[in-house]
């Protein structure tokens, strides 16, 4: 049993809310912003990691171009699911996202170029030692050298990633907040709202659609790219369908129409997923430490169901800007 | 070659009918209740798991079994309506989605913390192959198909000709007229949730069988085959559905036969379901039966 205040512990634990962070993000421009419900956006975070971790390895890409490629890819698949789907009521999309999830994890798990079920390790083959941090390593252990200097003992490399993660974090959501209040923000939501009303305005409704789900990828795709780094090897089980819903559950907690409430809802998050880790008393003690994941995603699942159920616009979110009526 | 594609047929024909049933209760769902149920796999599963209990721990026969699992998977389907989604009904389409979504997530994970994820199966010989000299029948298939025999025509009966049949059709295809003409939307709301539970259960079951040996990610991962059946027939068609269901399983199952371009491995069939579903929402939106209409 880890001491419940090991500081290692809650440090990637805060790299693991910022990450989903993130991710909330993007499904914040899709779904809150423009009422796209994204069911399967792990995906994008699979491809934006797979396609780095790939140019990385088998075509000695430089670290920094293969991740805006892997950003483009997320972007790409983004068009692949809303293309034919955008232009139908919303839960066609949703429909299409879940589908289109489920193929990237079939492909990734099959293919042999993707290293199968072994994943980033096995994209050499099953000879080969496979790794895409030779040149992200040396970087991550300078910014820890630096910040030592200020901090001391305190800074590890996860140290660091918390610090550049949650500075990305906070300048996007500066950003986000900014756009939502700029013209471009307001069509969304009337979009959101009313697409009649936004096309009759003479707004390309498709247009706009594309674009949130454009921004929506992208953000993904550096979630996934984060992820990748933080966890140094990905196999096809680190981008399970549930990470989705752990997004959602995020937005929702926060609230789902204040950016603000993303941070305040990955920090919660942030505390459940950990959470069931240490809640060791009776009853929950029955449950043995293999199954607790199991628990936990009954947990989140549970919380999604209340929350929709008794709070949707979240727990500090308007009451007057719902998502309701799609 | 030709024995194999007759092989590739009747598996087919029983995924089919496996996906024709539970498309069948999402489509009804889907255009009655204005719910899209992202649990419905699940419940599959939770009638696959019932079964299992009947036929494994309680050691009844697989028929006994089965019925049991149609009667569990419809009671908890009724159940969570009436407790959970009727009463938040017109919340919209979206918020009730992810709703099922986080329904879905519990069932799931309660299922694997009480039967553990490792893989189960139903207590019957999977060695006895039915040979006909051209098709080799494994058992469990054979089970599902003596099912799906029985089963789909009675269900398309019970649409064509029942006075329930007809009204489900009526309200899926436009509620308002439907209640002006005096059906009471209510209590169809009710029948469709446990003709759709009933049909998770059964599929759930058949699945189950099909595929010899399962864990509770059963249903969950044909779910986005079901909602592809769901949209390939048209939302809210019950017929479409039935109809999208056996092509969709037809056309996975075939495509693996070595003289279509090669055919496609195994492991591949799914993404031939999903090359569907896009072609589907390009093309012909509306579905195989629907009207072209505003969607």
């Amino acid at each position: 049993m880890m001491h419940l205040l090991n500081p290692q512990f809650w440090t990637f634990v805060g790299v693991v809310a910022g990450i989903y962070g993130l991710l909330a993000l993007a499904l914040y421009v899709q779904f809150s912003m423009a009422g796209l419900p994204n069911f399967g956006h792990v995906a994008f975070m699979a491809v934006a990691a797979y396609t780095m971790a790939l140019l990385v390895i088998r075509a000695h890409v430089a670290l920094g171009w293969a991740s805006l490629a892997g950003i483009a890819a997320a972007v790409a698949l983004g068009f692949v699911l809303g293309i034919p789907s955008l232009r139908l009521r919303a839960n066609y999309l949703a429909i299409v996202t879940v589908a289109g999830s489920e193929m990237i994890r079939y492909l990734a798990t099959n293919l042999s170029v993707t290293g199968g079920p072994v994943g980033s390790m096995g994209m050499l083959g099953p000879t080969q030692f496979a790794t895409y941090t030779t040149s992200w390593q040396p970087f991550i252990n300078g910014v820890t050298a630096t910040l030592s200097r200020w901090v001391g003992g305190v800074a590890t490399n996860d140290f660091s990633m918390l610090c550049l993660v949650w500075t990305l974090l906070a300048l996007l959501l500066l950003l986000f907040r900014r756009l939502e209040k700029s013209p471009w923000g307001r069509v969304m939501k009337s979009i959101r709202e009313d697409e009649e009303a936004a096309a009759s305005l003479g707004k390309n409704v498709y247009a706009f659609k594309l674009q949130a789900l454009t921004l929506g990828g992208i953000l993904a795709g550096v979630a996934g790219i984060l992820w990748a780094l933080e966890i140094g090897v990905f196999a096809p089980d680190d981008f399970q369908p549930t990470l989705t819903f752990y997004a959602y559950l995020i937005l929702i907690l926060g609230g789902m129409n204040r950016v603000w409430a993303i941070p305040a809802g990955a920090v919660l998050f942030g505390a459940l997923y950990s959470g069931t880790r240490f809640l060791n008393f009776y009853p929950l003690s029955l449950v043995d430490s293999g199954d607790r994941a199991y628990l936990r995603l009954l947990i989140v699942g549970v919380v999604l169901v209340l929350l929709m159920a008794v709070r949707p616009e979240g727990l500090f979110g308007k009451r007057q800007e719902l998502l309701l009526e799609k | 070659m030709a024995s194999l594609l007759l092989q590739l047929i009747y598996n087919g024909l029983v995924v089919g009918a496996i996906l024709a049933l539970a498309g069948l209760g999402a489509t009804l769902v889907f255009g009655i209740q204005r719910v899209a149920n992202f649990a419905h796999g699940d419940y599959m599963t939770v009638g696959a798991y019932a079964a299992l209990l009947l036929d494994v721990t309680w050691s009844t026969n697989l028929v006994v079994a089965a019925v049991g699992a149609i009667v569990a998977t419809a009671a908890l389907a009724v159940g969570l309506h009436l407790v959970l989604l009727r009463p938040l009904r017109g919340r919209g389409l979206v918020a009730l989605s992810l709703i099922t979504v986080g329904l879905g997530l519990v069932l799931r994970d309660a299922l694997f913390l009480i039967e553990g994820s490792q893989a189960r199966q139903y207590a019957f010989n999977q060695a006895a192959v039915l040979n006909l000299g051209f098709v080799r029948i494994a058992p469990g298939e054979l089970w599902a198909g003596a099912a799906a025999v029985v089963v789909v025509p009675a269900v398309a009966a019970m649409l064509a000709w029942t006075s329930i049949g007809k009204s489900m059709r009526a309200v899926a295809d436009n509620r308002d007229l439907a209640e002006i003409s005096g059906i009471d939307t209510d209590r169809i709301g009710l029948y469709v949730w446990l003709v759709a539970g009933a049909l998770a259960g059964l599929g759930g079951t058949m699945l189950g069988l099909v595929q010899g040996v399962f864990d509770p990610n059963l249903g969950f991962n044909v779910l986005f085959l079901v909602l592809t059946v769901v949209v390939l027939g048209g939302i809210g068609n019950a017929f479409g559905a039935l109809l999208a269901g056996f092509a969709l399983g037809l056309v996975m199952e075939v495509s693996t036969w070595p003289l279509f371009f090669g055919g496609v491995p195994t492991q591949y069939q799914p993404v031939v379901g999903f090359i569907v579903l896009i072609l589907l929402l390009m093309f012909r939106p509306q579905g195989l039966l629907g009207k072209a209409q505003v969607l």
